[in-house]
């Protein structure tokens, strides 16, 4: 006696039943007597097995494998500590620091990554604990020099990126600037027209929940002069 | 407890001071998202009782003791600002503020998925602007919209209703003078889904018949909160 009781793509607050029975209670959702229910503001996925919450709002908790930006917020003996817009702080070890090879001997690890400094990263482990493990081996991380960060809802990332990376892509064209978005939330906006980017990104992050997003960030892209 | 006699009549004709009946609730309004600044925000109003509250979190913990390896705590403020009462309230920190602090922390935690945040923090900070009793209801009210604001995951709202004992009848949600003037007041918080109470407090003296009329009101009176609550939340996203 399985059954939906709510459509594809409804708005759930906390409580909310969103199924009864036989379905896996995935992201954002709890199962209680058999019925699953919302934990948070969102919007309901009802897929053929699983039932999904989308939060719609909501801070950033580190998950494996996401890709963020994060700030080094300190130097150790043989690691730097990594801000991450979240409750935790990042471990970065030397090893996976750089791709380079680092003779503690002769180097000062302030020379590879100083406090500061910006870094395109990616999650590689957090345990129980909430420890969270760093590394930029992935040929896609990088430092990020110059340029400035936008700061979005966590939840607004997947609006900001688009389908197939169809809105970050429209932005990018219409300002002629480079964009890295992370997934906790901050944004790396750098050359071209860097107002306008960061005009248009704050939109998406004001209007993210809203039907006809892509017609109004188009409108602000094409103010330019 | 409760000995202060008020002069006029509180109840004639199952009519109110105000011309409720004895299970009628104040009127009521919800808010979602009013500060900026904050993760997220509630404001609640039952008649002359308003409330705001912020939600700051999950953030990291300080001082470091205080932090639980696993599970995150949540931190909550109440406090009375200067100008809700008649006579102004000295500002600061009180007995009162702070006991009501720590029992709202107990009343909505239960109902928080705390233990996705190892060492971490929920701050929420309730401010009531204008007081007419029933103040800690109302504050969890806006708490609890403040808490689902922020994204906090949550096994459902909190909604927060008092009923009391006027001139030896039960009626649902005191005013003012009713508190001041009547026999019982006697506050609850539930999960209106449902039904389990997080929050139950009394002043005065009853006997156990009588208290269950009263907890049956209030917790009816909580269903409705709920509704506005819901109602409120849904219209912000």
């Amino acid at each position: 006696m399985s059954e939906k009781l709510l459509e594809d793509k409804k708005k759930v607050l906390p409580g909310d039943v969103v199924a009864e029975g036989d379905y896996l209670a995935g992201r954002g959702t709890y199962k209680e007597k058999g019925k699953i229910k919302s934990r948070v503001v969102g919007i309901a996925r009802t897929g053929k097995s699983r039932i999904e919450v989308i939060p719609l709002r909501g801070g950033y908790i580190p998950q494996e494998g996401d890709k963020i930006i994060g700030r080094i917020s300190g130097i150790g003996p043989s690691h730097w500590w990594v801000e991450l817009n979240s409750p935790y702080d990042g471990y970065l070890s030397i090893s996976e620091g750089s791709n380079e090879f680092i003779d503690l001997d002769s180097t000062d690890l302030s020379d590879v990554h100083n406090i500061g400094d910006l870094i395109y990263t990616e999650v590689i482990k957090v345990t129980k604990g909430k420890d969270v493990k760093l590394s930029m081996q992935d040929r896609i991380c990088k430092k990020l020099a110059g340029g400035r960060i936008a700061r979005i809802s966590p939840s607004r990332v997947p609006r900001l990126i688009g389908k197939g990376g169809s809105m970050v892509e429209m932005i990018k064209n219409g300002t002629d600037s480079r964009i890295t978005i992370g997934q906790n939330g901050i944004v790396w906006i750098s050359g071209g027209d860097e107002d306008l980017a960061y005009k248009a990104v704050e939109t998406v992050d004001k209007n993210g929940h809203e039907k006809g997003l892509t017609e109004k960030v188009k409108k602000i892209l094409e103010k330019r002069g | 407890m409760k000995t202060m006699k008020y002069d006029k009549e509180l109840l004639k004709d199952g009519k109110r001071i105000d011309g409720r009946g004895i299970d009628d609730l104040r009127d009521m309004e919800a808010k979602a998202g009013i500060l900026k600044r904050a993760d997220g925000s509630g404001y609640f109003r039952m008649g002359k009782t308003e409330a705001i509250a912020a939600v700051f979190g999950p953030r990291e913990l300080h001082p470091q003791h205080k932090q639980k390896p696993q599970r995150g705590i949540l931190q909550c403020r109440y406090n009375l600002t200067p100008f809700s009462v008649d006579d102004r309230k000295r500002p600061g920190p009180s007995r009162r503020g702070k006991e009501i602090g720590k029992v709202s922390e107990g009343a909505l935690s239960s109902s928080i998925f705390l233990e996705e945040f190892p060492t971490a923090t929920i701050d929420l900070y309730m401010e009531v602007i204008s007081a007419d009793a029933g103040t800690r209801c109302v504050a969890l009210n806006a708490g609890s919209i403040a808490l689902a604001d922020a994204g906090v995951p949550m096994k459902g709202l909190i909604s927060a209703c008092a009923a009391g004992k006027i001139d030896d009848t039960p009626v649902l949600d005191l005013k003012g003078e009713e508190d001041m003037g009547g026999q019982v007041d006697l506050p609850i918080a539930m999960n209106a889904d449902t039904g389990e109470i997080t929050l139950l407090q009394m002043d005065g003296m009853t006997d156990i018949d009588e208290m269950d009329e009263m907890l049956e009101l209030a917790m009816k009176g909580c269903e409705k909160v709920a509704e506005k609550q819901k109602e409120a939340l849904m219209e912000t996203f």
